[in-house]
């Protein structure tokens, strides 16, 4: 066999034991998908219901809560970016990242220090690798978000909240995630979780409804004291979960890239081995035809 | 009779759903019972048992606590960060 055909054999041995990889990640990505996406369904009665309580509170009651008064001056932003632990889900986290990346230009344009938390290795490497300070991270299990996790994080932004500006505290916090639209578009979207901003984000009451005039049990204020980490916390696991979403269905939508590009390959060397092969053949039968014809003549 | 349309829901799935005749929390204050056409109202729950009399007559029992419950309309919301039942 000659050289040239070799290497082609090669190529398209490696491009088809390639393909069989992402094949397989493909489709345990589409069915992990669905298991995802049944995950944020089923989160949803919660942060339905704690978002209605929350825009009754806020509506109905007078209190002036820290939680969700503008303070003077925003002196420090804090950041929370969700990405994945692994990669090979195409521009996932790229596009994660470079959006955390505008918001703190921007924020940092208006004079204010930002912090940052990270949820998932590939933010954690990105930040570790250009040597910049982070304040806590998240790491391990990305793919399938406990509630513990979305409370911890939920736990450490408010209490960095709660602190006043002088020791460190924050002003502002904003979270980056990639919100899961449909199979095929995710897109990275970026919310300012405090002080709060839109209160009925999830649905918006109709036209006509009205929210009931709450009882409070005990003070409004406490009752606001109570919900308020309770919404922090079902809107980042919500974040969590659509995230996760997102992961799979851009792996899929990677990796079935990736067994098509695979597929071209595969085609084009076989047409180049295939070329090589015939010039072979056809190189030892002129060579054959010449070789007998030099004998003949020499015969003679 | 009119009744309440309860749902008990947990961080991650709706623990149960349906309709009541009656249901009984513990709040931070103590006790509370609903009965239908109860005022909307938003209360705090302390750690206990909350149960639900159901149409039939059926008590359910679920444990909730570290969250709340309101009610409006007579929909009855019981909302915990781990509620399950008994």
């Amino acid at each position: 066999m000659g050289a040239q055909l070799r290497v082609y054999r090669q190529k398209i041995k490696s491009a088809k034991t390639t393909k069989k990889i992402t094949r397989a990640m493909e489709l345990i990505a589409a069915s992990r998908i669905q298991k995802a996406q049944q995950r944020v369904a089923a989160s949803l009665p919660y942060s339905r219901a704690v978002t209605r309580a929350v825009s009754g509170v806020a509506t109905f009651s007078n209190v002036d809560h820290v939680l969700t008064t503008e303070p003077e001056k925003i002196e420090r932003a804090a950041i929370v970016i969700f990405s994945s632990d692994r990669g090979l889900a195409g521009a996932f986290n790229t596009n994660v990242l470079r959006e955390a990346e505008e918001l703190a230009t921007l924020l940092q344009s208006q004079g204010r220090e930002v912090v940052y938390y990270l949820v998932g290795r590939k933010s954690v490497g990105y930040f570790g690798f250009r040597k910049r300070a982070y304040e806590q991270s998240w790491i391990g299990e990305t793919e399938n978000p406990v509630f513990e996790t979305a409370k911890e994080i939920g736990d450490a932004v408010v209490a960095k909240f709660l602190q006043p500006a002088s020791e460190g505290g924050v002003d502002e916090i904003h979270i980056v995630y990639n919100r899961f639209i449909s199979m095929l578009t995710q897109s990275p979207e970026v919310v300012r979780l405090l002080p709060l901003e839109i209160v009925e984000g999830v649905e918006p009451p109709a036209e006509n409804e009205v929210l009931p005039l709450y009882e409070f049990e005990p003070e409004a204020s406490d009752v606001l004291d109570a919900l308020l980490p309770v919404y922090i916390e079902s809107r980042i696991f919500n974040a969590m979960l659509q995230s996760a979403a997102s992961k799979h269905a851009a792996t899929q939508k990677a990796m079935k890239s990736a067994s098509d590009n695979a597929d071209k390959l595969i085609d084009t060397y076989t047409r180049l081995a295939n070329n090589a092969r015939q010039s072979e053949i056809t190189q030892q039968i002129s060579e054959i035809v010449g070789g007998a014809d030099a004998l003949s003549s020499a015969k003679k | 009779m009119a009744e309440l349309k309860v749902s008990v829901v947990s961080a991650d799935h709706e623990v149960w759903s349906g309709a009541a005749k009656q249901i009984i929390a513990r709040t931070t204050e103590g006790e509370i019972g609903i009965l239908p056409g109860h005022e909307p109202i938003l209360a705090i729950l302390s750690a206990g048992e909350v149960r639900v009399t159901t149409m039939d007559g059926n008590v359910i029992t679920a444990t909730a606590s570290d969250g709340f419950l309101s009610v409006e309309h007579n929909v009855v919301t019981v909302v915990s960060r781990q509620a399950e039942l008994v």
